[in-house]
């Protein structure tokens, strides 16, 4: 579809979405306002009730309006050094989504090659593999953060390793059948050179992996992040989206609660995007038949 | 019989699957000498391809013997004695076609100068020059199945093992490929193996036609082809090729139940 044809489509959800925003918005505010009325005895039209829901300081949900005022505030007016700056925030995560995301690609790739070719890994890593994602990360995210402490890490590094517990699954799972694409037929082309082990892995396994390994990775940078976040939540951290997001339910700040959940939402897409990008470069540098063409 | 490529005694294969062994290959006696095109016809499941792949060192012969350029196949294998085209091209998609080509050189060792003249004399030998910078999806697949010919052709194997290559491509395509198949053959002085399922194919192309039949897969008939070496596509008009199909149409029906 180009994009002519994808505008009116996405439009319509967004303002479809923005309607019912406001309408709860309306619907989960007003109850304080009535009673606010009624504590000063005071009736209060409905069309007051509505524009009153809209600027409530701390509302129950906050409008669309008050949460782009705010990030403006926090990301474009604060100096980025400021500790309200959520570029400030924003960057403590970035720093430690994307060391967990590149230690987790290179664990899960060594697990990978690991698993294809040698037999006993074959059998035994998987299931370990798959259970190490049945832990709840909150449950075991506290756990990480206080035994490397006793060893003395602290800062970004145990952070780093929450996101990089997520990430590294998704890049096992997808670079497994990765390396295992290979047809039969490539793969007796190369027996009948008597390539080594190694020829095979970076003439024909390595490449015939890449599809895979790039959509492992869009996976892994989104949950990257969601780790880092987590990572930030149960250990008091003082800096980082997760440390805005628990400040701001210590103390009822529901804006600053709903930019900071933007903020990550934002910083999601964009890390996916900057994944697919590289993705479709690589894809062309390897002669992939653009979309559309019949030869 | 030092002379031989391909010699063959006794040699059986079977494969163990949960439905019981399968009798790939059964008591298979056969030789194949140097500068010989040799075809091997037979319904599907008689072991042609299986003998194919046993000479390639691709599957174990499990009782007999096998010698491929005097050694046995794994020796023959480490010393690079024959390239092999598949049924498929199996072009990697992410090579261009020199690449391609020059992917067994690569492998092998061989400098960059000497890939470079081989790379262009295999493309210039199937008439795909100009093609190099080409990825494999830019080519029909007749193109691709030359450029796999081409990359079996260019480190110096005296043995063209070929998996059915033009199974897939419709008859005109097909035909002119024999034709081209034949001058190159002609021209390299290669002994070759040809797997396929067609009678004029195998007629057309062979000095020797080796029919096959299948549970147990093994020979049922040997035959010397008496046409001559320059092969014009207008011989398969003649009567001697028809002679000749008939004769391996009748090996085929013997060896075989079309009740089944």
């Amino acid at each position: 579809m180009n994009a002519r044809g994808k505008t009116i489509p996405v439009l319509t959800v967004i303002s479809a979405v923005v309607v019912i925003w406001y309408a709860c918005v309306v619907w989960m505010n007003a109850p304080f306002e009535y009673d606010k009325a009624e504590r000063a005895g005071t009736e209060i039209g409905f069309s007051q009730v509505v524009s009153n829901t809209m600027n409530q300081e701390r509302p129950v949900l906050p409008a669309a309006h008050q949460i782009a005022e705010e990030m403006y505030k926090t990301i474009v007016l604060k100096k980025i050094t400021s500790k309200r700056s959520l570029v400030y925030h924003g960057w403590i995560t970035l720093s430690a989504t994307l060391l967990g995301f590149a230690i987790g690609t290179v664990l899960g790739i060594l697990l990978a090659v690991g698993i294809v070719h040698n037999q006993a890994m074959d059998k035994s890593v998987m299931p370990w593999v798959i259970a190490s994602q049945t832990i709840p990360i909150l449950a075991i995210a506290p756990m990480i953060i206080v035994v490397l402490n006793a060893i003395g890490l602290s800062g970004l590094l145990p952070k780093a390793l929450i996101s990089t517990y997520l990430s590294f699954f998704p890049v096992v799972v997808g670079m497994v059948k990765g390396l295992r694409s290979p047809d039969r037929a490539q793969l007796d082309l190369m027996h009948t050179y008597s390539a080594s082990t190694a020829q095979t892995f970076w003439k024909l396994r390595w490449p015939s992996s890449m599809p895979y390994l790039f959509t492992s990775l869009k996976i892994a940078i989104a949950i990257s992040l969601v780790g880092a976040i987590v990572g930030e939540l149960p250990t008091g951290a003082v800096a980082g989206l997760g440390a805005r997001l628990l400040a701001g339910s210590y103390y009822g700040q529901t804006i600053q609660i709903w930019s900071a959940l933007f903020t990550a939402a934002i910083l999601a897409a964009v890390l996916v995007m900057i994944v697919g990008v590289a993705h479709s470069y690589v894809l062309r540098r390897m002669g992939q038949k653009p979309e559309g063409v019949v030869a | 019989m030092s002379q031989d490529v391909v010699s063959a005694t006794g040699l059986s294969l079977t494969f163990q699957t949960d439905d019981g062994p399968v009798h790939a290959l059964s008591g298979v006696d056969l030789s194949v000498g140097k500068g010989e095109f040799v075809s091997f016809i037979g319904p599907s499941g008689c072991g042609k391809t299986t003998f194919l792949r046993v000479i390639a060192d691709l599957e174990k012969p499990t009782g007999g013997e096998i010698r491929v350029n005097g050694v046995d196949p794994e020796a023959a294998r480490k010393a690079r004695a024959y390239g092999y085209v598949f049924q498929a091209a199996s072009l990697y998609p992410w090579r261009t076609i020199e690449r391609n080509v020059g992917l067994p050189l690569e492998i092998m060792g061989y400098s960059a100068d000497e890939t470079r003249q081989r790379i262009d004399r295999t493309l210039e030998l199937v008439n795909l020059a100009g093609f190099e910078k080409k990825y494999p999806w830019q080519l029909s697949g007749g193109m691709q199945q030359r450029a796999s010919i081409a990359r079996a052709l260019a480190f110096d194997a005296d043995l063209l093992l070929m998996d059915e290559p033009f199974g897939a491509l419709d008859e005109i395509v097909r035909d002119h490929l024999n034709e081209q198949l034949l001058n190159l053959w002609d021209k390299t002085n290669k002994t070759i193996c040809f797997v396929t399922h067609s009678i004029p194919e195998a007629v057309y192309l062979s000095t020797k036609i080796v029919v096959m039949s299948p549970r147990p897969g093994r020979v049922t008939d040997v035959i010397e082809s008496s046409l001559p070496k320059q092969r014009p596509l207008e011989i398969r008009e003649s009567e001697e090729f028809l002679k000749i199909a008939h004769r391996v149409r009748e090996g085929l029906r013997a060896g075989h139940s079309y009740d089944e």
